[in-house]
């Protein structure tokens, strides 16, 4: 295929990656918008194909690898559960991110298969622009892997900081930099490889210091990494599919961080900079908490105060995912429905570990999209509610938010659960949230503690509303 | 004097990241996981790269260093295609579920 006719079908693909996100802009056209995705990309696969040189012997292992991985890759789609998507899409990252550093390095190696120029007589600009490619993807991949350690809990999620630690990845920074720009002049194979295992290295050491709370900013961070790196490979490569896409993808994944930032109302370099929520001020409120006390209540209480309720909001948080209450939550909402009880779901923007990750949990369980809703859309109902039931949510609902200037949470928005008449808090103990900070709600009049595991305590809701 | 097709490539990068903008910000909130999880699928169209990798050849009859790159690039990639593509059909899948229920009722 004539070089000509590969870069306007690469062009098509690009469009149709525009669709695939563009479909997201409501679920009924978000099915489509996929088929437009997987249309794109079986287009720009075919097209690679007809425009290299096919030899017998490759052309096996090419089919044998998209085969291993279009095993594991469908396997895993299959057999997921909704609750561990945000550990996925880290590993998916990371896989984006090697697969970005093994290309490029491939055509360190092999350049003139790329029209690139001979082994170490690369052309300038393309050296440039793989290094920023190779940097970029190394970054991703070893960074979106101490990510998925973190979530799925083979790492602690609490910050991991030592001193000088912001030094240290300043002069790293600068090291890849100035190695980046030292391959116009020589392009050996040492600075080469130290600029990739330096890139390892900072992606590995901007991740650790974040902690478990800030862990949809990273992720959605990664993204946006993915999305330069495959932007960087698409420039050395001269590929206009991978050019659009990396430059979509780097912009969605910038815009998630921004949202997430927003939503817990802190500044990116703050995210980064990490070290939130301490060990040493969540003990200091822990203390204050025995102090006060609380009411406590049980499932019957709970199920005799909805029953009764004309209006009940539901705020799932994260603790809602741990426990995977989803379907016994579904369950009690219908018995509460044929009560007449008129019931909405409350989302926090920053609601659990991933942008969206309550929303596709209680899809999981059949909950239909026009009774969920974002911050902005119910925050005034609450005050017209009788009961919130505020399930696995903590630091989302903290008015300290509002009135304490001195808390590290003031000024995030939240969910002004305090206005309903009465709260129910779900919650296994009076342990603060991520941030550290305790919550004053727990010590209302009008608030009751559940302290239970949040799927426990709805099945025995449940079981107290027949 | 020639414009460099650096210059075009660029243009196409910047004029991308505005479409990205402005096409991310209408995405609804509810849909913000299958956002994340479809633009990692597409960003595995560094498979194109992949299979540059896996074909090109110096010498007809050797598996260079360059291809076995290339071969473990695609499976990752693969990975990622088939994964991401398939768990995002999956997840909305369930937004759909819903609606039907929803009008059985």
């Amino acid at each position: 295929m004539s070089a000509n006719l590969s870069s306007i079908f690469f062009l098509i693909t690009g469009i149709l990656f525009i669709l695939a996100l563009r479909g997201l802009s409501s679920p009924e056209t978000s099915r489509m918008g996929n088929l437009f995705g997987i249309t794109g990309m079986i287009l720009a696969i075919v097209v690679s194909i007809l425009s290299v040189d096919i030899l017998f012997n490759n052309l096996l292992f090419f089919i044998i690898a998209l085969s291993i991985g279009g095993i594991i890759g469908g396997f895993i789609a299959f057999k997921i559960p909704m609750t561990a998507m945000p550990q996925l899409v880290a590993c998916f990252h990371s896989l984006v991110g090697l697969a970005a550093v093994l290309v490029a390095v491939s055509a360190y190696y092999n350049p003139e298969s790329f029209g690139l120029g001979n082994f170490q007589d690369i052309k300038t600009a393309s050296i440039i622009e793989m290094g920023l490619g190779v940097s970029i993807g190394a970054i991703t991949f070893t960074g979106s892997i101490i990510a998925f350690l973190k979530l799925q809990g083979l790492m602690s999620g609490s910050p991991i900081t030592f001193p000088g630690q912001h030094y240290l990845n300043a002069l790293l920074g600068a090291s890849i930099i100035f190695l980046i720009s030292y391959l116009i002049l020589n392009q050996s194979v040492q600075i080469f490889w130290t600029l990739i295992i330096l890139s390892f290295l900072i992606g590995f050491l901007i991740i650790i210091p974040i902690g478990g709370a800030d862990m949809p900013v990273v992720i959605s961070m990664l993204n946006s990494y993915s999305g330069w790196a495959a932007a960087g490979i698409g420039f050395t490569l001269e590929n206009t599919a991978l050019i659009i896409t990396g430059a979509l993808v780097g912009s969605s994944g910038a815009i998630l961080s921004y949202i997430m930032c927003k939503g817990m109302n802190r500044s990116f370099l703050n995210v980064i900079l990490g070290g939130f929520g301490t060990d040493s001020s969540s003990s200091n409120n822990k203390e204050k908490g025995e102090q006060k006390p609380v009411k406590s209540g049980n499932a019957e209480d709970a199920a005799f105060l909805m029953k009764n309720a004309s209006s009940v909001i539901i705020v799932p948080g994260y603790g809602m995912a741990v426990a995977q209450a989803q379907h016994a939550l579904r369950e009690m909402v219908d018995k509460l429905k044929k009560n007449d009880v008129k019931v909405s779901y409350a989302i926090h923007p920053v609601a659990g570990r991933m942008p969206g990750h309550m929303n596709v949990l209680l899809a999981e369980a059949n909950v239909p999209y026009d009774e969920v809703f974002e911050l902005d859309d119910i925050n005034n109902d609450f005050a017209n509610t009788d009961v919130a039931y505020v399930i696995g949510a903590n630091d989302v609902t903290n008015p300290v938010a509002k009135t304490d200037p001195k808390s590290p949470i003031f000024g995030m928005p939240i969910l002004d659960v305090e206005k309903c008449k009465s709260v129910l808090f779900v919650k296994r103990s009076m342990s603060p949230g991520y941030a550290g900070v305790d919550n004053e709600l727990f010590y209302r009049d009008n608030t009751l503690m559940l302290f239970a595991d949040a799927k426990k305590m709805t099945e025995d809701i449940v079981k107290n509303l027949d | 004097m020639d414009i460099d097709p650096f210059i075009f490539r660029l243009s196409i990068f910047v004029l991308s990241i505005f479409i990205g903008y402005f096409v991310v910000w209408s995405v609804t909130p509810s849909l913000h996981t299958p956002l994340m999880s479809v633009t990692n699928a597409i960003s595995s169209v560094i498979i194109v790269g992949a299979i540059i990798a896996s074909f090109s050849s110096s010498n007809v009859n050797t598996i260079s260093f360059s291809n076995i790159l290339g071969f473990l690039a695609v499976t990752l990639a693969a990975i990622n295609i088939f994964g991401g593509f398939l768990v995002t059909q999956r997840m909305l899948q369930m937004y759909k579920k819903k609606e039907k229920k929803k009008d059985k009722k």
